[in-house]
């Protein structure tokens, strides 16, 4: 290796070797244990919220009509589970709230990727469609579920349909802005190196979106089952979101918690495959640890 | 054909009239007249924000005068030309793509096979030092290693003009020297007129055949300077040499003018 690098390590004393693997030993442990005490405080608090909730509701100081308790949302899971719902099986309302989310939240983001590419690099289309998407961002979108209710009937459509206007916005956004932002130098740069207009969009402009389209994906998402839970909710034949509009009828607070339970185990699973693909895609970026 | 005996790059009168975002006007070049011959190395000095870049963005296409002609190789530029390589001042490296892959970029825009772009990519990454690295990503490299990919990434696609806007001044004093010596060497075996702005004088010396003093923005040509130092040059032995300190003094005379200009001008505008 170069030459100034020997001096060094004959000048190091010998023992200095030992007392540096000490520390690093005692860091790791100290680590270790901050961990620990973390994920212990972390269940604390979880105890401490549903054993005060349960406590209470037993104790009538709130209504445990109203306000149910932690284990009567337990056995309202269980018995779903094992004997299913007055719908049929709970999977299968799972698996039926979730394939209309997933659908809606696929086509909203082509839809948003592509209308926000378009937009970001097409000035002409921005100029003549950026008003009238502004407006039709303003309108709380919520409310078309009903429309798309009694456009589209009962069935899955309608769902998917509300799912696609929540989620087209905030990816249309962020994919439209991370167009505008690229680097311009990388821009200039394909250009003298020889890419066609095409070419700059598809290598260049949409590779350096990606992260800004990211960041929506994982907020989207979230729309997506809303609107799926909204539009069965309204008027459906299965899902989730019927659970909890026959739970509700039925006063049943037990039921709508249970399915509020159920809707954040499903969110968070959808979430961490996001992260994981997110992690397979920039492989190309430095990490926070080497910044 | 004509194009033979006509000179790599011409400007004749050209200017340059940005809108700056508050409405107004911003010459950045005024009547700008210069010829580079083929072959040539040509450095570009001026004060800081004078318009030496944007005489590169006229000559490279990549914007238009908004008067008078740009030539290259005899005929007026119209947008960005195959002719033309430019490294940049900050990092243009695409991120998402790998060593050998950002290379590989120009040869496979301009329609060239995928197996060809690759050898002829390993080639110059080889030239360059960087054939152990071809798998790994930009911010995997240290700005040294990043400048030498934008180098084999502009020479691969065999540039006859080479432009280049201050493109080590990002790098540290050591990395610079041996960057400007290997540019050198790189830039000899091609035939390639080259460019090169820079705001730093002895760098300027050390490379070029020729060095263009420019005025205080708006930039036009104040004085050309031939460089009589001998071929090959080391960029940290030739600047010892008593004939370059001759030099950098002659030409410090009408550069530090400009530099005075552009400073009590910034004054001014702190006042």
């Amino acid at each position: 290796m170069s030459p100034d690098t020997l001096p060094e390590t004959v000048v190091a004393p010998r023992d200095a070797e030992p007392v540096k693997q000490d520390r690093t030993h005692s860091r790791a442990r100290a680590a270790r244990r901050r961990k620990i005490v973390v994920t212990a405080a972390r269940a604390l608090l979880l105890v401490a919220v549903l054993g005060l909730w349960e406590g209470l509701s037993r104790a009538k100081v709130i209504d445990p009509f109203n306000f149910s308790m932690p284990s009567k949302i337990w056995d309202q899971i269980y018995t779903w589970t094992t004997h299913g719902t007055a719908l049929g099986s709970l999977g299968e309302q799972i698996w039926f709230t979730l394939h209309e989310a997933l659908l809606g939240w696929i086509i909203g983001v082509v839809a948003g990727v592509v209308f926000g590419i378009a937009l970001g690099r097409i000035t002409f289309l921005a100029d003549v469609l950026g008003p009238y998407i502004k407006v039709l961002n303003s309108i709380p979108r919520i409310v078309l579920a009903p429309i798309f209710v009694i456009w589209f009937g009962l069935g899955p459509a309608s769902k998917v349909a509300s799912a696609v206007v929540l989620v087209f916005f905030p990816v249309f956004f962020n994919a439209f802005q991370g167009a505008r932002e690229v680097d311009r130098n990388l821009v200039a740069n394909a250009r003298i190196l020889g890419a066609s207009d095409r070419r700059v969009t598809l290598q260049v402009v949409i590779p350096s979106a990606t992260s800004w389209i990211f960041t929506s994906l994982h907020v989207s998402f979230g729309f997506a089952l809303i609107g799926a839970i909204v539009g069965e909710y309204i008027g459906a034949t299965k899902g989730i979101g019927l659970l909890v509009a026959q739970s509700q009828g039925t006063f049943n607070a037990a039921g709508v918690y249970a399915a509020m339970v159920i809707l954040a185990v499903v969110a968070l699973l959808a979430e961490g495959l996001l992260t994981f693909a997110e992690r397979r895609i920039f492989r190309w970026k430095p990490s926070d640890s080497d910044r | 054909m004509s194009t033979d005996i006509s000179p790599a790059i011409e400007l004749r009168g050209a200017s340059k009239i940005f809108k700056t975002p508050s409405g107004g006007l911003h010459t950045a070049v005024r009547e700008l007249d210069l010829t580079i011959g083929r072959g040539e190395f040509v450095a570009v000095v001026g004060p800081t924000g004078c318009g030496k870049s944007t005489t590169l963005t006229l000559v490279s296409g990549l914007e238009e005068p908004t008067e008078g002609e740009v030539l290259v190789a005899g005929e007026p530029v119209a947008g960005v030309g195959d002719k033309v390589g430019f490294v940049f001042q900050q990092d243009a490296t695409f991120p998402w793509r790998t060593v050998l892959s950002n290379v590989m970029a120009g040869p496979r825009f301009r329609g060239v096979p995928k197996a060809e772009a690759k050898q002829r990519a390993r080639e110059w990454l080889a030239r360059v030092g960087l054939a152990a690295f071809e798998d790994r990503y930009p911010h995997q490299l240290s700005g040294g290693q990043r400048k030498r990919v934008a180098l084999a990434a502009t020479f691969v696609n065999d540039p006859e003009i080479l432009l280049m806007d201050e493109p080590f001044s990002a790098l540290d004093v050591q990395t610079r020297a041996l960057m400007s010596d290997e540019l050198l060497e790189l830039w000899e075996g091609t035939g390639a007129s080259v460019v090169f702005v820079t705001h730093d004088l002895e760098e300027s010396i050390a490379l070029a055949d020729k060095v263009v003093v420019m005025t205080a923005g708006p930039a036009t040509v104040k004085h050309v300077f031939d460089i009589d130092l001998p071929r090959p040059r080391k960029v940290e032995s030739v600047r010892l040499e008593p004939r370059f300190i001759e030099i950098y003094r002659e030409i410090w005379e009408s550069l530090g003018e400009e530099v005075r200009i552009t400073r009590e001008r910034g004054a001014a505008h702190v006042a």
